[in-house]
């Protein structure tokens, strides 16, 4: 166990995540595995079954390996244990230590020799174990990941996926429930993707490791043991697009990742009071998807965001501000942003107070004058 | 030439748990005389021939050196950190590589590069300004020069590991300077190519100073050589002044990288001649008899010496050298007045593999803002064409009416 494994604080409101199925670990190392090269298997089409956001990633990941011998795996616990969430769960023994490796606690050197490895033509998935403890690995991130392909004018492209357990909702003690997204969407070079189910987990996922651009992948920590019946391997729409999840008339609501979920359960609130609401999930932080949410926005005339994150400087700040430049005089109503406080992430007795709820989303929207 | 340059790697192992001696490892010494067999840690030294090699690459480096500083201080470059002093730790590793491998260099490695095969416009579009990087890295096997300090030697553990995980034989180089081993990442390299046993190969050049702060004031033990011990791999105290002593070094971590022994930790003694960039002013920290001392060991001098005192180095070779060092700079002189060609749409064209459409939209926009700077420039130069100075004087008062 290391320093950075997630205690789950119990006797808190919100319900404590576990794991689906917990593995015992072997002791054994498995069998030596030959080098990477080239392999021409690939997935068969699974039976329709209930799956897990994290069993949707574990299974991208798996079907990513078979199909490209050049994709390998390391982080902090992701190989006889799994990860701390899972999401590796059994691949070290399918796969053996060559592609699945657990490396040092450091996560600058995580990503740093990442970057080596990409340079030498593997495409390497990393995990950092928590959003909060992605931080010392800013540096590679910002000055290396994002800007190689740019300052070798392409000659040298990364195709690295930074998987990034994120948000909290899952009581968390300190510096597990970050929402940083806007440091790295502020970042150009860096592509930031969010699922916010087990379909588009899967789909994304696959999609992130086949991209030649290196791809920050947030996964919603709340969101990881959410169920859908899924038949994979699945394609959804394309990484990088938005999608309307419920159609609408009155309102436009954009969220993402973990509140997702906050802006359906808000719609159907709603729907119950009179007032059609229309929710984006964008998928996609960066790039933004202009077209589908601009067209959604210019409909309703109304829209706002919502997220974990604090709102200074925060991402809605982003989606408001485009939103206005090329919607402005579609619009009835300021954007609103319904987000965490600016405060850090509170502690797990408090943060059902900080979470955006759909009582919060509905009173912000009456404060509009309706006329 | 690495080769020529074989040796028995079972006398040669180091412990892994004992530290290297404080006097540092030398085959030559100051008088170009070759040392006994404690200074040279049992370590052959090199063939004449290959030493012949060193000289003349360092020779014509330290021209590119000069000629490189002087056009900075002529205002043709934005800045140089030059290796004046340092060639022999520069020249040595490179020499020590075969082509397949990969050079992970510094902001003050551009000699390496030199002497690796990159031609002087290349490496130094990125001092000029052109653009950040200026080498085709896969061509030459060399990363984009570093300014992060030790970030980049994360970025040659990761590749020694993936040509370990492909089973291939391709060794990677990393240099980092005294300052950087201060560095995080410095740590975590070191840490993780152990760990992983990557077939890798750090070369510290320590030339004393971090812009301005001595190595006491980085560090509390004695050598950055120590330092190997505590993450298990071996490691070596080197004078950096000594070409011979660091080729035999590290042609022998090489050997050892690719036979599958690991990672090791190479410190070369050096000084840096020069300031830190034109922008620094080095009096402000050090005295300039320290300077002055140090010029007293040079690199190339005390080879000189010694392939002179061999009867190996011929003049007909010295300015057969020295032609070929003129020649590079009168070279490197031509490229540096001739203009780079700088197309300000190229911004929005390397940034993603994927395009995205925002980013089209911006590009366009400078599209269209220097289609308009141009358009005023074109009307603007045809009324100045077509406006004699009288009727210039004509047009002046009803201009003035338009306005009023």
């Amino acid at each position: 166990m290391t320093a950075n494994h997630l205690d789950s604080v119990p006797g808190t409101a919100l319900p404590t995540p576990t794991p689906p199925t917990p593995t015992t670990p072997s002791p054994v190392p498995p069998a030596p595995t030959p080098p990477i090269s080239q392999t021409d298997a690939a997935p068969a089409t699974r039976a329709p079954a209930s799956v897990t956001m994290a069993a949707a990633l574990n299974a991208a990941i798996r079907d990513a390996m078979t199909d490209d011998p050049t994709v390998v795996l390391f982080g902090e616990d992701i190989g006889p244990l799994g990860g701390v969430f899972r999401v590796t769960d059994g691949l070290y023994s399918e796969f053996g230590e060559t592609r699945v490796s657990d490396s040092p606690l450091a996560e600058s050197g995580i990503v740093g020799t990442a970057i080596g490895m990409a340079i030498y033509g593997l495409r390497p998935v990393v995990e950092m174990q928590f959003d909060a403890f992605s931080y010392p690995a800013f540096q590679q991130i910002v000055s290396h990941v994002a800007k190689m392909r740019n300052r070798t004018k392409g000659r040298i492209t990364l195709p690295i996926v930074i998987r990034i357990p994120y948000a909290g909702d899952i009581g968390g003690v300190e510096h597990h429930s970050d929402s940083s997204e806007a440091y790295w969407t502020s970042t150009p070079g860096l592509t930031v993707v969010t699922p916010s189910n087990p379909a588009d987990a899967y789909s994304m996922l696959r999609e992130a490791i086949a991209s030649d651009d290196p791809v920050i992948f947030m996964e919603p920590k709340s969101r990881y043991w959410s169920k859908a019946e899924v038949s994979l391997p699945i394609h959804t729409t394309p990484m990088t697009r938005a999608e309307v999840l419920r159609e609408g008339t009155d309102v436009t609501l954009i969220s993402y990742g973990p509140t997702v979920k906050t802006a359906l359960a808000t719609a159907e609130q709603a729907a119950d009071e009179g007032l059609s609401i229309e929710v984006i999930d964008l998928r996609s932080l960066s790039p933004f998807d202009d077209e589908t949410v601009s067209a959604s926005v210019r409909k309703t005339s109304r829209a706002a965001v919502i997220h974990e994150a604090a709102q200074f400087g925060g991402y809605g700040a982003e989606v408001a501000a485009r939103l206005t430049e090329r919607s402005f005089f579609h619009l009835a109503a300021p954007i609103l942003r319904i987000t965490g406080f600016d405060i850090p992430y509170p502690s797990p007795k408090l943060e059902e107070f900080f979470l955006p709820t759909p009582d919060r989303v509905l009173s912000a929207i009456e404060k509009w004058e309706w006329s | 030439m690495a080769h020529d340059y074989v040796m028995d790697l079972t006398a040669l192992s180091a412990s892994l748990r004992t530290l290297p001696p404080s006097q540092p490892l030398r085959l030559i010494d100051e008088n170009g005389l070759r040392t006994d067999a404690e200074a040279s840690a049992g370590f052959p030294l090199p063939s004449t021939e290959i030493l012949l090699g060193l000289y003349r690459k360092m020779v014509i480096a330290r021209r590119f050196d000069l000629q490189v500083t002087a056009l900075t201080r002529q205002g043709r470059l934005a800045t140089y950190p030059s290796a004046l002093g340092q060639e022999a730790c520069e020249i040595a590793a490179v020499a020590a590589l075969d082509a397949d491998d990969w050079l992970f260099p510094t902001y003050r490695d551009s000699i390496a590069l030199l002497t690796r095969g990159v031609a002087p416009e290349h490496i130094l579009a990125s001092f000029r300004g052109d653009w950040h990087s200026g080498y085709d890295n896969y061509e030459h096997r060399i990363a984009p020069q570093a300014t992060p300090l030790a970030t980049q030697a994360l970025h040659a553990v990761g590749l020694a590991t993936a040509s370990k995980l492909k089973r291939d034989k391709t060794v990677a180089l990393t240099f980092l300077g005294d300052g950087a081993t201060s560095e995080g990442d410095a740590h975590e390299a070191f840490n993780f190519a152990a760990v992983w046993q990557a077939p890798v190969v750090f070369v510290v050049q320590n030339n004393q100073f971090a812009i301005s702060v001595p190595l006491d004031k980085q560090m509390h033990c004695q050598m950055i050589a120590d330092k190997a011990v505590g993450y298990g791999m071996p490691g070596y105290f080197v004078d950096g002044n000594d070409v011979a002593a660091m080729y035999a070094i590290v042609t022998h971590a090489v050997q050892n990288a690719r036979s599958g022994a690991g990672p090791t930790l190479i410190e070369g003694l050096t000084y840096r001649i020069e300031a830190h960039t034109n922008s620094d002013d080095p009096t402000r920290y050090r005295a300039s008899s320290e300077v002055e001392e140090w010029k007293g060991r040079d690199p190339i001098a005390r080879l000189e010496k010694y392939l002179l005192s061999e009867g190996a180095l011929s003049d007909s070779e010295r300015s057969d050298i020295d032609a070929a060092a003129e020649k590079l700079a009168a070279a490197t002189r031509e490229c540096m007045t001739r203009e780079a060609e700088i197309d300000p749409l190229e911004l929005f064209d390397h940034l993603y593999a994927t395009p995205r459409p925002a980013l089209a939209e911006q590009r366009q926009a400078l599209a269209d803002e220097l289609t308009a700077h141009a358009d005023a420039e074109l009307s603007e130069a045809a009324l100045s064409a077509s406006a004699t100075p009288a009727a210039a004087q004509a047009q002046a008062p009803a201009q003035t009416g338009a306005h009023s």
